[in-house]
Protein backbone atom coordinates (compact mmCIF):
# COMPACT_ATOMS: atom_id res chain seq x y z
CA UNK A 1 0.00 0.00 0.00
CA UNK A 2 2.67 2.41 1.11
CA UNK A 3 4.47 2.05 -2.25
CA UNK A 4 1.26 2.69 -4.36
CA UNK A 5 0.67 5.51 -2.30
CA UNK A 6 4.06 6.52 -3.50
CA UNK A 7 3.59 6.19 -6.53
CA UNK A 8 0.41 8.76 -6.92
CA UNK A 9 2.63 11.50 -4.90
CA UNK A 10 3.26 12.28 -8.58
CA UNK A 11 0.87 11.36 -11.76
CA UNK A 12 1.12 8.39 -13.58
CA UNK A 13 3.80 8.95 -16.86
CA UNK A 14 2.20 8.08 -20.16
CA UNK A 15 5.74 7.15 -21.80
CA UNK A 16 9.20 7.41 -20.16
CA UNK A 17 10.97 5.76 -17.52
CA UNK A 18 10.72 5.13 -13.45
CA UNK A 19 13.65 4.50 -11.25
CA UNK A 20 12.28 3.18 -8.24
CA UNK A 21 13.84 2.31 -4.59
CA UNK A 22 16.69 4.74 -5.07
CA UNK A 23 18.34 4.88 -1.43
CA UNK A 24 16.82 7.91 0.18
CA UNK A 25 18.76 11.68 -0.64
CA UNK A 26 20.33 9.54 -3.79
CA UNK A 27 17.73 10.94 -6.49
CA UNK A 28 19.57 14.12 -6.77
CA UNK A 29 22.91 12.13 -7.26
CA UNK A 30 21.22 9.80 -9.79
CA UNK A 31 20.05 13.10 -11.59
CA UNK A 32 23.64 13.97 -12.13
CA UNK A 33 24.66 10.43 -12.94
CA UNK A 34 22.63 10.70 -15.67
CA UNK A 35 22.97 13.88 -16.97
CA UNK A 36 19.17 15.16 -16.37
CA UNK A 37 19.98 18.29 -14.53
CA UNK A 38 21.74 19.50 -17.70
CA UNK A 39 19.13 18.06 -20.14
CA UNK A 40 15.95 19.35 -18.72
CA UNK A 41 14.01 19.53 -21.59
CA UNK A 42 11.56 16.46 -21.04
CA UNK A 43 9.22 16.75 -17.64
CA UNK A 44 11.15 15.01 -14.61
CA UNK A 45 9.19 14.05 -11.47
CA UNK A 46 11.51 13.55 -8.10
CA UNK A 47 10.14 12.13 -4.77
CA UNK A 48 12.55 12.18 -1.75
CA UNK A 49 12.33 10.26 1.30
CA UNK A 50 8.77 8.10 1.46
CA UNK A 51 8.06 5.48 3.10
CA UNK A 52 9.48 1.74 2.31
CA UNK A 53 8.84 -1.64 3.51
CA UNK A 54 11.85 -3.09 1.52
CA UNK A 55 14.55 -0.09 2.31
CA UNK A 56 12.28 1.88 5.19
CA UNK A 57 12.39 5.43 3.40
CA UNK A 58 13.56 5.95 -0.26
CA UNK A 59 13.68 8.23 -3.11
CA UNK A 60 11.67 7.64 -6.86
CA UNK A 61 12.59 9.39 -9.76
CA UNK A 62 10.46 9.33 -12.75
CA UNK A 63 11.37 10.80 -16.44
CA UNK A 64 8.88 11.38 -18.94
CA UNK A 65 9.57 10.72 -22.62
CA UNK A 66 12.70 9.41 -22.70
CA UNK A 67 13.57 5.82 -22.43
CA UNK A 68 16.90 5.27 -20.49
CA UNK A 69 19.21 2.93 -22.06
CA UNK A 70 20.67 -0.19 -20.44
CA UNK A 71 24.11 1.71 -20.53
CA UNK A 72 22.47 4.93 -19.21
CA UNK A 73 21.00 2.67 -16.11
CA UNK A 74 24.28 0.86 -15.40
CA UNK A 75 25.98 4.35 -14.09
CA UNK A 76 23.24 4.30 -11.40
CA UNK A 77 25.33 1.21 -9.54
CA UNK A 78 27.62 3.75 -8.27
CA UNK A 79 24.69 5.71 -6.13
CA UNK A 80 21.45 3.12 -6.46
CA UNK A 81 22.63 -0.15 -7.12
CA UNK A 82 19.51 -1.70 -6.21
CA UNK A 83 17.15 0.37 -7.60
CA UNK A 84 14.63 -0.96 -9.97
CA UNK A 85 13.90 0.77 -13.25
CA UNK A 86 10.71 0.45 -15.57
CA UNK A 87 10.28 1.47 -18.56
CA UNK A 88 6.88 3.32 -19.14
CA UNK A 89 4.60 3.32 -23.09
CA UNK A 90 0.77 3.94 -22.84
CA UNK A 91 0.46 3.86 -19.12
CA UNK A 92 1.55 0.43 -18.59
CA UNK A 93 5.34 -1.11 -17.66
CA UNK A 94 6.68 -2.22 -20.82
CA UNK A 95 10.52 -3.48 -19.51
CA UNK A 96 11.91 -4.66 -16.38
CA UNK A 97 15.65 -3.07 -16.05
CA UNK A 98 18.48 -4.28 -13.79
CA UNK A 99 21.09 -1.95 -12.67
CA UNK A 100 24.36 -4.12 -13.63
CA UNK A 101 27.78 -2.68 -13.38
CA UNK A 102 30.01 -4.74 -14.78
CA UNK A 103 33.67 -5.39 -14.59
CA UNK A 104 34.41 -1.56 -15.16
CA UNK A 105 33.09 1.45 -15.12
CA UNK A 106 34.24 3.57 -18.45
CA UNK A 107 34.18 7.30 -19.33
CA UNK A 108 31.67 7.82 -16.32
CA UNK A 109 33.92 9.11 -13.55
CA UNK A 110 37.45 10.55 -12.92
CA UNK A 111 39.64 8.80 -10.63
CA UNK A 112 39.56 10.61 -7.39
CA UNK A 113 43.39 10.45 -6.83
CA UNK A 114 45.30 13.34 -7.21
CA UNK A 115 48.28 12.27 -9.09
CA UNK A 116 47.07 9.85 -11.23
CA UNK A 117 48.10 10.07 -14.58
CA UNK A 118 44.39 10.72 -15.61
CA UNK A 119 44.46 14.34 -14.08
CA UNK A 120 45.74 15.52 -17.07
CA UNK A 121 42.11 15.99 -19.17
CA UNK A 122 43.98 16.64 -22.26
CA UNK A 123 45.25 13.31 -22.45
CA UNK A 124 42.95 11.08 -24.81
CA UNK A 125 42.60 7.28 -23.44
CA UNK A 126 39.52 6.28 -20.97
CA UNK A 127 39.09 6.87 -17.59
CA UNK A 128 38.20 3.26 -16.44
CA UNK A 129 37.74 2.07 -12.92
CA UNK A 130 37.87 -1.60 -12.04
CA UNK A 131 35.09 -2.73 -10.30
CA UNK A 132 36.64 -5.30 -7.48
CA UNK A 133 33.64 -5.37 -5.38
CA UNK A 134 30.41 -5.18 -5.70
CA UNK A 135 29.03 -5.89 -1.90
CA UNK A 136 30.24 -3.03 -0.76
CA UNK A 137 30.98 -1.76 -3.78
CA UNK A 138 34.64 -0.94 -4.16
CA UNK A 139 36.54 0.47 -7.29
CA UNK A 140 40.24 1.31 -7.97
CA UNK A 141 41.72 3.19 -10.89
CA UNK A 142 43.27 0.68 -13.45
CA UNK A 143 45.58 2.91 -14.37
CA UNK A 144 47.21 3.56 -10.93
CA UNK A 145 45.30 1.34 -9.28
CA UNK A 146 43.97 3.35 -6.01
CA UNK A 147 41.14 2.48 -4.36
CA UNK A 148 38.39 5.42 -4.89
CA UNK A 149 36.21 6.57 -2.29
CA UNK A 150 32.57 6.80 -3.57
CA UNK A 151 31.16 10.04 -1.63
CA UNK A 152 34.24 11.81 -3.72
CA UNK A 153 33.62 9.77 -7.05
CA UNK A 154 30.45 11.34 -7.08
CA UNK A 155 31.69 14.48 -7.60
CA UNK A 156 33.76 13.72 -10.53
CA UNK A 157 31.54 12.82 -13.00
CA UNK A 158 32.30 13.28 -16.62
CA UNK B 1 53.33 -10.85 -21.32
CA UNK B 2 53.19 -7.43 -23.14
CA UNK B 3 55.26 -4.77 -20.64
CA UNK B 4 55.94 -5.28 -17.37
CA UNK B 5 53.87 -2.48 -15.29
CA UNK B 6 53.32 -4.61 -12.14
CA UNK B 7 54.18 -7.35 -10.47
CA UNK B 8 51.23 -8.99 -11.23
CA UNK B 9 52.37 -8.70 -14.96
CA UNK B 10 54.77 -12.09 -13.94
CA UNK B 11 54.18 -15.57 -12.54
CA UNK B 12 56.57 -16.73 -9.98
CA UNK B 13 57.06 -19.32 -12.87
CA UNK B 14 57.84 -16.10 -14.95
CA UNK B 15 60.00 -14.53 -12.24
CA UNK B 16 62.29 -17.49 -11.63
CA UNK B 17 62.91 -18.37 -15.04
CA UNK B 18 63.51 -14.57 -15.64
CA UNK B 19 65.87 -14.52 -12.77
CA UNK B 20 67.66 -17.89 -13.84
CA UNK B 21 68.28 -15.95 -17.22
CA UNK B 22 69.78 -12.94 -15.22
CA UNK B 23 72.08 -15.48 -13.30
CA UNK B 24 73.46 -17.18 -16.70
CA UNK B 25 74.06 -13.69 -18.50
CA UNK B 26 76.42 -12.41 -15.36
CA UNK B 27 79.63 -12.67 -17.52
CA UNK B 28 77.74 -10.37 -20.04
CA UNK B 29 76.63 -7.89 -17.72
CA UNK B 30 80.55 -8.07 -16.33
CA UNK B 31 81.58 -7.56 -19.78
CA UNK B 32 83.66 -10.78 -19.94
CA UNK B 33 81.84 -12.24 -22.78
CA UNK B 34 80.03 -10.32 -25.47
CA UNK B 35 76.93 -11.57 -26.66
CA UNK B 36 74.86 -9.64 -29.10
CA UNK B 37 71.59 -11.35 -28.35
CA UNK B 38 69.73 -7.74 -29.06
CA UNK B 39 71.82 -6.09 -31.81
CA UNK B 40 69.06 -4.14 -34.29
CA UNK B 41 66.98 -3.70 -31.29
CA UNK B 42 66.19 -0.20 -29.91
CA UNK B 43 65.48 0.75 -26.67
CA UNK B 44 63.59 4.12 -25.58
CA UNK B 45 64.59 5.56 -22.47
CA UNK B 46 61.69 7.80 -20.98
CA UNK B 47 62.64 9.24 -18.33
CA UNK B 48 60.31 12.41 -17.24
CA UNK B 49 62.16 12.30 -13.68
CA UNK B 50 65.77 11.97 -12.72
CA UNK B 51 67.40 8.66 -12.21
CA UNK B 52 70.83 7.78 -11.92
CA UNK B 53 70.73 4.45 -11.39
CA UNK B 54 67.88 3.10 -13.33
CA UNK B 55 68.65 4.73 -16.75
CA UNK B 56 72.44 4.21 -16.74
CA UNK B 57 71.32 0.47 -15.86
CA UNK B 58 68.91 -0.17 -18.67
CA UNK B 59 71.45 1.98 -21.21
CA UNK B 60 74.23 -0.49 -20.01
CA UNK B 61 72.08 -3.95 -20.46
CA UNK B 62 70.60 -2.84 -24.08
CA UNK B 63 74.65 -2.14 -25.07
CA UNK B 64 76.32 -5.62 -23.12
CA UNK B 65 73.62 -6.92 -25.42
CA UNK B 66 74.27 -5.25 -28.29
CA UNK B 67 71.97 -3.38 -28.58
CA UNK B 68 71.13 0.73 -28.79
CA UNK B 69 69.22 3.25 -27.02
CA UNK B 70 67.99 6.73 -27.86
CA UNK B 71 66.55 8.82 -24.90
CA UNK B 72 64.08 11.11 -23.98
CA UNK B 73 67.23 13.57 -22.93
CA UNK B 74 65.95 16.18 -20.27
CA UNK B 75 61.98 16.89 -20.24
CA UNK B 76 63.04 20.46 -19.58
CA UNK B 77 64.22 21.13 -23.42
CA UNK B 78 61.80 18.05 -24.63
CA UNK B 79 58.31 18.59 -26.16
CA UNK B 80 56.60 17.63 -22.50
CA UNK B 81 56.74 21.19 -21.28
CA UNK B 82 55.35 22.45 -24.43
CA UNK B 83 52.47 20.94 -22.98
CA UNK B 84 52.58 17.24 -25.35
CA UNK B 85 50.31 14.40 -23.74
CA UNK B 86 51.96 11.44 -22.80
CA UNK B 87 49.59 9.58 -25.27
CA UNK B 88 51.45 11.61 -27.76
CA UNK B 89 54.70 11.38 -26.62
CA UNK B 90 54.47 7.32 -26.55
CA UNK B 91 53.22 7.36 -30.17
CA UNK B 92 56.03 8.89 -31.90
CA UNK B 93 58.41 6.74 -29.19
CA UNK B 94 56.30 3.53 -30.18
CA UNK B 95 57.47 4.37 -33.83
CA UNK B 96 61.28 4.58 -33.18
CA UNK B 97 62.24 2.13 -30.99
CA UNK B 98 61.10 -1.58 -29.94
CA UNK B 99 60.81 -1.50 -26.29
CA UNK B 100 60.64 1.45 -24.12
CA UNK B 101 61.76 2.00 -20.10
CA UNK B 102 60.31 4.67 -18.20
CA UNK B 103 59.72 6.44 -15.63
CA UNK B 104 57.26 9.10 -14.47
CA UNK B 105 56.42 11.79 -11.62
CA UNK B 106 52.49 10.17 -12.65
CA UNK B 107 50.94 7.56 -10.56
CA UNK B 108 49.75 4.98 -13.36
CA UNK B 109 51.74 6.54 -16.07
CA UNK B 110 53.09 3.29 -17.19
CA UNK B 111 50.19 1.28 -17.24
CA UNK B 112 48.63 4.45 -19.40
CA UNK B 113 51.74 4.18 -21.64
CA UNK B 114 51.11 0.55 -22.30
CA UNK B 115 47.71 0.62 -22.94
CA UNK B 116 48.83 3.40 -25.71
CA UNK B 117 52.10 1.65 -27.11
CA UNK B 118 52.28 -1.37 -29.69
CA UNK B 119 56.03 -1.99 -28.32
CA UNK B 120 56.15 -3.38 -24.70
CA UNK B 121 56.45 -1.12 -21.37
CA UNK B 122 58.96 -1.35 -18.77
CA UNK B 123 57.81 0.63 -15.48
CA UNK B 124 60.68 2.20 -14.03
CA UNK B 125 58.81 3.97 -11.28
CA UNK B 126 55.56 5.57 -11.60
CA UNK B 127 54.98 8.29 -8.77
CA UNK B 128 54.87 6.35 -5.19
CA UNK B 129 52.90 3.28 -7.40
CA UNK B 130 55.36 0.01 -8.22
CA UNK B 131 59.28 -0.18 -9.64
CA UNK B 132 58.84 -3.98 -10.65
CA UNK B 133 62.52 -3.89 -12.36
CA UNK B 134 64.06 -3.17 -9.44
CA UNK B 135 61.65 -5.52 -7.91
CA UNK B 136 63.43 -7.91 -9.75
CA UNK B 137 66.73 -6.70 -9.00
CA UNK B 138 66.00 -7.05 -5.66
CA UNK B 139 64.85 -10.62 -5.68
CA UNK B 140 68.07 -11.53 -7.87
CA UNK B 141 70.01 -10.68 -5.24
CA UNK B 142 68.34 -12.22 -2.49
CA UNK B 143 68.28 -15.46 -4.34
CA UNK B 144 71.85 -15.33 -4.89
CA UNK B 145 72.81 -14.86 -1.26
CA UNK B 146 70.13 -17.14 0.07
CA UNK B 147 69.48 -19.84 -2.78
CA UNK B 148 65.53 -19.34 -2.68
CA UNK B 149 62.68 -16.72 -2.18
CA UNK B 150 60.74 -18.95 -0.03
CA UNK B 151 59.51 -18.57 3.15
CA UNK B 152 62.34 -15.94 4.10
CA UNK B 153 61.78 -13.63 7.16
CA UNK B 154 61.98 -10.11 5.41
CA UNK B 155 62.68 -6.45 7.57
CA UNK B 156 61.65 -3.63 4.65
CA UNK B 157 62.06 0.21 6.79
CA UNK B 158 62.15 3.28 6.86
CA UNK B 159 59.49 5.76 4.24
CA UNK B 160 57.36 2.76 3.31
CA UNK B 161 54.56 5.21 2.22
CA UNK B 162 56.17 6.96 -0.67
CA UNK B 163 58.80 4.52 -1.14
CA UNK B 164 57.67 2.78 -4.59
CA UNK B 165 60.27 0.29 -5.01
CA UNK B 166 59.37 -1.82 -1.21
CA UNK B 167 55.26 -1.57 -2.64
CA UNK B 168 56.51 -3.61 -5.60
CA UNK B 169 59.06 -6.09 -3.51
CA UNK B 170 56.31 -6.56 -1.02
CA UNK B 171 53.84 -7.84 -3.50
CA UNK B 172 56.20 -10.10 -4.94
CA UNK B 173 57.96 -11.57 -1.65
CA UNK B 174 54.14 -12.48 -0.01
CA UNK B 175 53.38 -14.21 -3.58
CA UNK B 176 56.78 -16.35 -1.93
CA UNK B 177 55.22 -17.07 1.51
CA UNK B 178 57.76 -14.53 2.95
CA UNK B 179 56.75 -12.69 6.17
CA UNK B 180 57.18 -9.60 6.30
CA UNK B 181 58.26 -7.03 8.83
CA UNK B 182 57.51 -3.18 8.00
CA UNK B 183 59.23 -1.24 10.37
CA UNK B 184 58.22 2.59 9.27
CA UNK B 185 57.52 5.90 11.77
CA UNK B 186 53.81 6.52 12.00
CA UNK B 187 53.86 8.95 9.43
CA UNK B 188 55.19 7.11 6.55
CA UNK B 189 53.58 3.48 7.21
CA UNK B 190 52.74 1.43 4.26
CA UNK B 191 49.66 3.01 2.55
CA UNK B 192 46.38 1.01 4.03
CA UNK B 193 45.79 -0.92 0.45
CA UNK B 194 48.44 -2.27 -0.20
CA UNK B 195 48.60 -4.23 3.45
CA UNK B 196 45.19 -4.95 2.42
CA UNK B 197 46.33 -7.00 -0.52
CA UNK B 198 49.13 -8.24 0.95
CA UNK B 199 46.53 -9.71 3.48
CA UNK B 200 44.46 -10.93 0.58
CA UNK B 201 46.95 -13.23 -0.44
CA UNK B 202 47.37 -14.64 3.12
CA UNK B 203 50.81 -12.44 3.83
CA UNK B 204 51.96 -12.60 7.28
CA UNK B 205 52.58 -9.12 7.78
CA UNK B 206 54.09 -7.25 11.10
CA UNK B 207 53.44 -3.27 11.37
CA UNK B 208 56.30 -2.20 14.00
CA UNK B 209 57.75 1.50 14.28
CA UNK B 210 61.09 -0.68 16.11
CA UNK B 211 63.83 -1.90 13.20
CA UNK B 212 66.54 -2.75 15.65
CA UNK B 213 63.71 -5.10 18.22
CA UNK B 214 63.29 -7.37 15.48
CA UNK B 215 66.42 -8.10 13.58
CA UNK B 216 68.16 -10.36 15.25
CA UNK B 217 65.77 -12.80 13.55
CA UNK B 218 65.93 -11.51 10.05
CA UNK B 219 67.10 -13.32 6.59
CA UNK B 220 66.78 -9.95 4.79
CA UNK B 221 66.87 -6.46 5.68
CA UNK B 222 65.93 -4.14 3.46
CA UNK B 223 66.52 -0.31 4.14
CA UNK B 224 65.07 2.84 2.26
CA UNK B 225 65.96 6.56 2.92
CA UNK B 226 63.71 8.83 4.70
CA UNK B 227 63.55 12.05 3.36
CA UNK B 228 63.82 15.19 5.40
CA UNK B 229 61.11 16.87 3.34
CA UNK B 230 58.11 14.66 4.12
CA UNK B 231 58.54 16.18 7.56
CA UNK B 232 56.88 19.03 9.33
CA UNK B 233 60.09 20.28 10.88
CA UNK B 234 63.37 19.46 10.84
CA UNK B 235 63.65 18.16 14.66
CA UNK B 236 60.61 15.70 14.16
CA UNK B 237 62.90 14.20 11.38
CA UNK B 238 65.64 13.90 13.04
CA UNK B 239 64.13 12.23 15.56
CA UNK B 240 62.31 10.07 13.63
CA UNK B 241 64.84 9.21 11.13
CA UNK B 242 67.50 8.61 14.15
CA UNK B 243 65.46 4.97 14.33
CA UNK B 244 66.29 4.06 11.44
CA UNK B 245 69.75 3.96 10.61
CA UNK B 246 71.98 0.93 11.19
CA UNK B 247 75.25 1.05 12.58
CA UNK B 248 78.04 -1.96 12.65
CA UNK B 249 77.52 -2.37 16.02
CA UNK B 250 73.83 -3.54 15.36
CA UNK B 251 74.17 -6.35 13.23
CA UNK B 252 76.52 -8.09 15.78
CA UNK B 253 74.28 -10.34 16.80
CA UNK B 254 71.95 -11.10 13.61
CA UNK B 255 71.80 -14.29 11.54
CA UNK B 256 75.03 -15.27 9.67
CA UNK B 257 73.38 -15.29 5.88
CA UNK B 258 71.49 -12.36 6.59
CA UNK B 259 71.63 -9.39 3.95
CA UNK B 260 70.77 -5.79 4.43
CA UNK B 261 70.29 -4.09 0.86
CA UNK B 262 68.84 -0.35 -0.22
CA UNK B 263 67.72 0.82 -3.34
CA UNK B 264 70.38 3.21 -3.02
CA UNK B 265 71.08 6.31 -3.05
CA UNK B 266 71.47 6.27 0.89
CA UNK B 267 72.06 9.30 3.04
CA UNK B 268 73.09 8.43 6.23
CA UNK B 269 70.31 5.23 6.84
CA UNK B 270 73.48 2.89 6.50
CA UNK B 271 76.63 4.07 8.24
CA UNK B 272 79.59 3.24 6.10
CA UNK B 273 80.84 1.20 8.96
CA UNK B 274 78.11 -1.52 8.37
CA UNK B 275 79.85 -1.83 4.20
CA UNK B 276 82.64 -4.32 5.46
CA UNK B 277 80.40 -6.21 7.37
CA UNK B 278 79.41 -9.82 5.42
CA UNK B 279 75.94 -8.76 5.33
CA UNK B 280 75.95 -5.90 3.25
CA UNK B 281 74.47 -6.66 -0.11
CA UNK B 282 73.54 -2.84 -1.35
CA UNK B 283 76.50 -2.37 -4.24
CA UNK B 284 76.11 -5.47 -5.20
CA UNK B 285 72.50 -5.05 -5.60
CA UNK B 286 73.04 -1.83 -7.73
CA UNK B 287 74.83 -4.00 -10.10
CA UNK B 288 72.40 -6.73 -10.56
CA UNK B 289 70.83 -3.99 -11.75
CA UNK B 290 72.07 -4.33 -15.03
CA UNK B 291 71.57 -8.42 -14.94
CA UNK B 292 68.15 -8.28 -14.10
CA UNK B 293 67.37 -5.72 -17.07
CA UNK B 294 69.21 -7.76 -19.17
CA UNK B 295 67.16 -10.85 -18.67
CA UNK B 296 64.13 -8.82 -18.74
CA UNK B 297 64.65 -6.91 -22.06
CA UNK B 298 65.38 -10.56 -23.44
CA UNK B 299 62.14 -11.62 -22.39
CA UNK B 300 60.10 -9.10 -23.65
CA UNK B 301 61.72 -8.93 -26.81
CA UNK B 302 60.74 -12.65 -27.36
CA UNK B 303 64.68 -13.66 -27.26
CA UNK B 304 65.51 -16.44 -25.65
CA UNK B 305 68.90 -16.23 -23.51
CA UNK B 306 71.05 -19.41 -24.42
CA UNK B 307 70.89 -22.06 -21.90
CA UNK B 308 74.88 -22.14 -21.89
CA UNK B 309 77.14 -19.16 -22.09
CA UNK B 310 80.57 -18.82 -22.65
CA UNK B 311 82.35 -18.53 -19.52
CA UNK B 312 79.00 -18.18 -17.75
CA UNK B 313 78.14 -19.53 -14.15
CA UNK B 314 74.91 -21.44 -13.15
Amino acid sequence: MADEHNMRRVTAIRNGTVIDHIPSGQSLKVLELLNIARDTSVPVSLVMNVPSKKMGSKDIVKVEDRELTQTELDRLALVAPDSSIAIIRAYTVAEKLEVNLGKEVRNVVQCTFSNCITQNLREPLPHRLRVTNTDPLTLRCHYCQRPQDLDELIHNLL
Amino acid sequence: MKGLITMDDLTNEDILSILDDASRLLPVARGETYLPLLEGKILGNLFFEPSTRTRMSFETAMKRLGGDVVNLGDVKTSSVVKGETLFDTIQMVDGYTDIIAMRHPRQGAARYAQDAARVPILNGGDGAGHHPTQTMLDLFTILQSHDTLEGLSVILAGDLRYGRTVHSLSHALVRFGCKLILASPELLRMPTEIIEDLREHGADVTETEDLLGNINDADVVYMTRIQKERFADEDEYIKVAGAYKLHARDVANVKAEMIIMHPLPRVDEIHPSVDSTRHARYFEQAFNGVVARMALLCRLLNIEVPAEIHGGEA
